[in-house]
């Protein structure tokens, strides 16, 4: 996984809420057997029309928002479909955090899988960076070590984040093999298993 | 357990939550500051996995328990000439998506019903059916409707794909503990009224994040009264309301409709399973975080009017005015819903004439929801009404054994003969992955789970509502209460 520790880059507002993962990257998207190459379909029915052609006034397509890095959305963020696809379309558009009120549960564990941070700020937090973001300067940064978000005005917002995510989220992790380290438990856990409940071991 | 405290105990280990529970009986350890919990069952498919087996390989990892895994087609199956069998499916990337998890559980030897294979169809129908999903279990699958499963009692959600790598590999995943909240549904359902309205109803009461963060119990006169598929529609949806997952403590209609399923403990086991199952209850005093209390009683048939399932109103009420909204974003998302609907605010959404209706999805495509809306519609021919002239209607069974179950029935009659299209199992226009899907401005009344902007084809516009609801909206024409419409005038 991509680590992440600081990140200064443009910020574009989206505000509304609610917006689910099917917005986010729609369904023909996901027969895909790749992770890379997602971007096309990142938000694809807001940025394109039903013949294909670009939605020029969509706030992504807008050349002042082009190469932004972080994406200021309304409450719920990535509610819905389980889809991973979407974390990846994020990224492979550039998109390294999004903040927000907050995030549906499995949206927010697939950023932290990673390496999207989801930052989490009080709504009239959000609302101040919307605003701001929507005018000529929409440069934030981004300290996750800090746990700040600086606003292009200056203002700076402090995030609360589990510790063992921003851990993880500083290093980089491989879950998966952290995970393997604890073998022998997991051994264990399922010899005990075995014995408890045989109709599960047929 | 008394006089032994083992370290995978919560400290109040004296009154838990059903959840407490099944989350106490599965901690394998704990790993800096997060849970390792062991997963049982995991369900896999072809949508989700291919990236997840991919890395496997990349990494030189096996797949540990391929027993507990299970693998279905379901997502981007076409729902007609599945006997014909993969290398006829016409969307090239589908197939080759199909193909490749082909060979994935080919090379890990992991079990797997084909498209085709009469045990196939919608992942969170086939697992009950086959008696693998069972009561205090932990059950993942790289979908977010896998909260189905809570309907046994066994904690059940939706993965990304990264974790359903990581379960591969180790059939564990970490986790934090969510929050218990506690749904209590008192009193009778009325006549017409069903466990999707339910459903529906709560997620109207809490809304599309108000289960953020927590564990959801059902329970109540309601909840023990609903079968067994009534309780998988309900804990289908608790995604819906945003929560990690929906649980309702197994009872004796769980028991009843495990026992002699294919996967189901024979025998001695049986006694001993049931035996382990019976424990997995909340205790009298265990404390939730939050309570909500709905009155059943009181609940009508439900519909949705927007873009997002917290957007719902019962069948007799009107749209709402987007300016009643308490946020700016929100207000914003009931202008943007109300504009992409083609409503308008304080019409009858009863007024909404439909073009399309979508009975299936993994939500309300089990036999009960074929046998509920093949009454509504037999009733109707026996009133001389059919589907409405304008009206494209379909039926997509969960289950191939959904399909001949309900074929032997006579169901699938009833539906033709009044103007349905009786499909092959899968998931449909649910997700529209498949060829089924709405065509732009389309109006659909559908028993899926999800009324998104374009989750049915693009610009499509999906009403959410019961089986019964649906099948009355066919010979209807529009949106209707099922109580009363075979009362209106044509």
């Amino acid at each position: 996984m991509q680590a992440f520790t600081r990140l200064d880059g443009r910020a574009v507002p989206l505000s509304l809420a609610n917006i689910d993962t099917d917005q986010i990257i729609p369904k023909q998207f996901l027969k895909t057997v790749d992770r890379e190459g997602l971007a096309k379909g990142l938000f694809y029915d807001f940025r394109f029309d039903g013949d294909g052609k670009e939605i020029k006034a969509f706030v992504l397509n807008r050349p002042d928002y082009k190469g932004s890095s972080v994406l200021i959305a309304g409450d719920n963020f990535g509610c819905g479909s389980s889809r991973e696809h979407a974390p990846w379309a994020l990224m492979d558009f550039g998109i390294l955090c999004v903040i927000s009120t907050g995030f549906a549960d499995i949206f927010n564990n697939n950023c932290f899988n990673n390496g999207l941070l989801p930052v989490v700020l009080k709504p009239e937090e959000v609302a101040v960076l919307m605003d701001e973001a929507k005018g000529g300067n929409h440069m934030v940064s981004i300290d996750l070590e800090a746990q700040t978000v600086i606003s292009p005005s200056g203002q700076s917002f402090h995030f609360d984040i589990d510790p063992v995510r921003k851990d993880k989220m500083l290093r980089g992790l491989d879950f998966i093999g952290e995970t393997l380290m604890h073998g022998a438990d997991i051994d264990l856990f399922e010899s005990k298993r075995a014995i408890g409940q045989p109709w599960l071991e047929l | 357990m008394s006089g032994h405290t083992s370290p995978q105990s919560s400290p109040q280990a004296s009154s838990r939550t059903l959840y407490d529970k099944i989350w106490d009986a599965h901690v394998v350890s704990q790993a800096d500051g997060e849970a390792i919990l062991y997963i049982d069952l995991h369900l896999i498919h072809e949508v989700t996995t291919p990236q997840a087996f991919a890395g496997l390989r990349a990494a030189g990892r096996k797949v540990r328990r391929p027993d507990r895994t299970l693998a279905v087609a379901d997502h981007n199956i076409p729902t007609e000439g599945q006997a014909l069998g993969v290398d006829a499916v016409a969307d090239e990337e589908a197939r080759l998506q199909l193909q490749t998890l082909a060979r994935n559980v080919k090379d890990n030897g992991i079990e797997f019903f084909p498209m085709g294979d009469i045990r196939n169809g919608i992942v969170h129908v086939v697992g009950p059916e086959q008696g693998r999903t069972q009561p205090g279990m932990t059950i993942v699958c790289g979908d977010s409707h896998t909260s189905t499963h809570g309907a046994f009692g066994a904690l059940a959600h939706g993965i990304g794909t990264s974790e359903v790598e990581h379960v591969l590999a180790t059939q564990t995943l970490r986790q934090e503990k969510a929050r218990n909240m506690l749904v209590r549904v008192d009193g009778q359902l009325g006549p017409g009224v069903t466990a999707k309205d339910v459903a529906l109803a709560v997620i109207g009461v809490i809304g599309t994040a108000g289960g953020t963060g927590y564990v959801i119990e059902f329970a109540g006169e309601v909840i023990s009264a609903l079968s067994m598929e009534g309780r998988m529609t309900l804990c289908n949806l608790t995604i819906e309301g945003g929560a990690k997952a929906g649980l309702i403590a197994p009872d004796d209609k769980t028991y009843a409709y495990i026992q002699g399923k294919p996967a189901a403990p024979k025998g001695a086991a049986w006694a001993m399973a049931r035996n382990h199952w019976t424990s997995f209850f909340s205790d009298p005093g265990a404390v939730f975080d939050r309570t909500v209390v709905i009155d059943g009683s009181a609940l009508v048939p439900m519909v949705t009017w927007g873009t997002s399932p917290e957007d719902v109103i019962p069948v007799t009420g009107n749209v709402p005015d987007p300016e009643s909204f308490p946020t700016p974003d929100k207000r914003a998302a009931a202008h943007r819903a109300l504009d992409y609907m083609g409503l308008t605010a304080g019409q009858p959404i009863s007024d909404a004439r439909i073009d399309r209706v979508f009975i299936g999805s993994c939500t309300n495509s089990r036999i009960e929801d074929m046998r509920a809306a093949a009454a509504v519609v037999q009733e109707a021919f026996l009133h001389g009404r059919l589907v409405a002239d304008h009206v494209k209607a379909m039926v997509v069974p969960g289950s191939g054994l959904v399909k001949e179950l309900a074929e032997e029935e006579g169901l699938d009659a009833i539906f033709k003969a009044s103007g349905f299209d009786w499909r092959e199992p899968g998931c449909s226009m649910c997700l529209a992955m498949n060829p089924d899907k709405l065509q732009p401005q389309e109006r659909c009344a559908s028993t899926s789970n999800r009324n998104f902007e374009g989750r049915q084809g693009r610009a499509g516009r999906t009403h959410l509502v019961s089986p019964a609801m649906a099948a009355a909206a066919a010979i209807a024409g529009h949106l209707v209460d099922v109580r009363t419409f075979l009362e209106e005038t044509v």
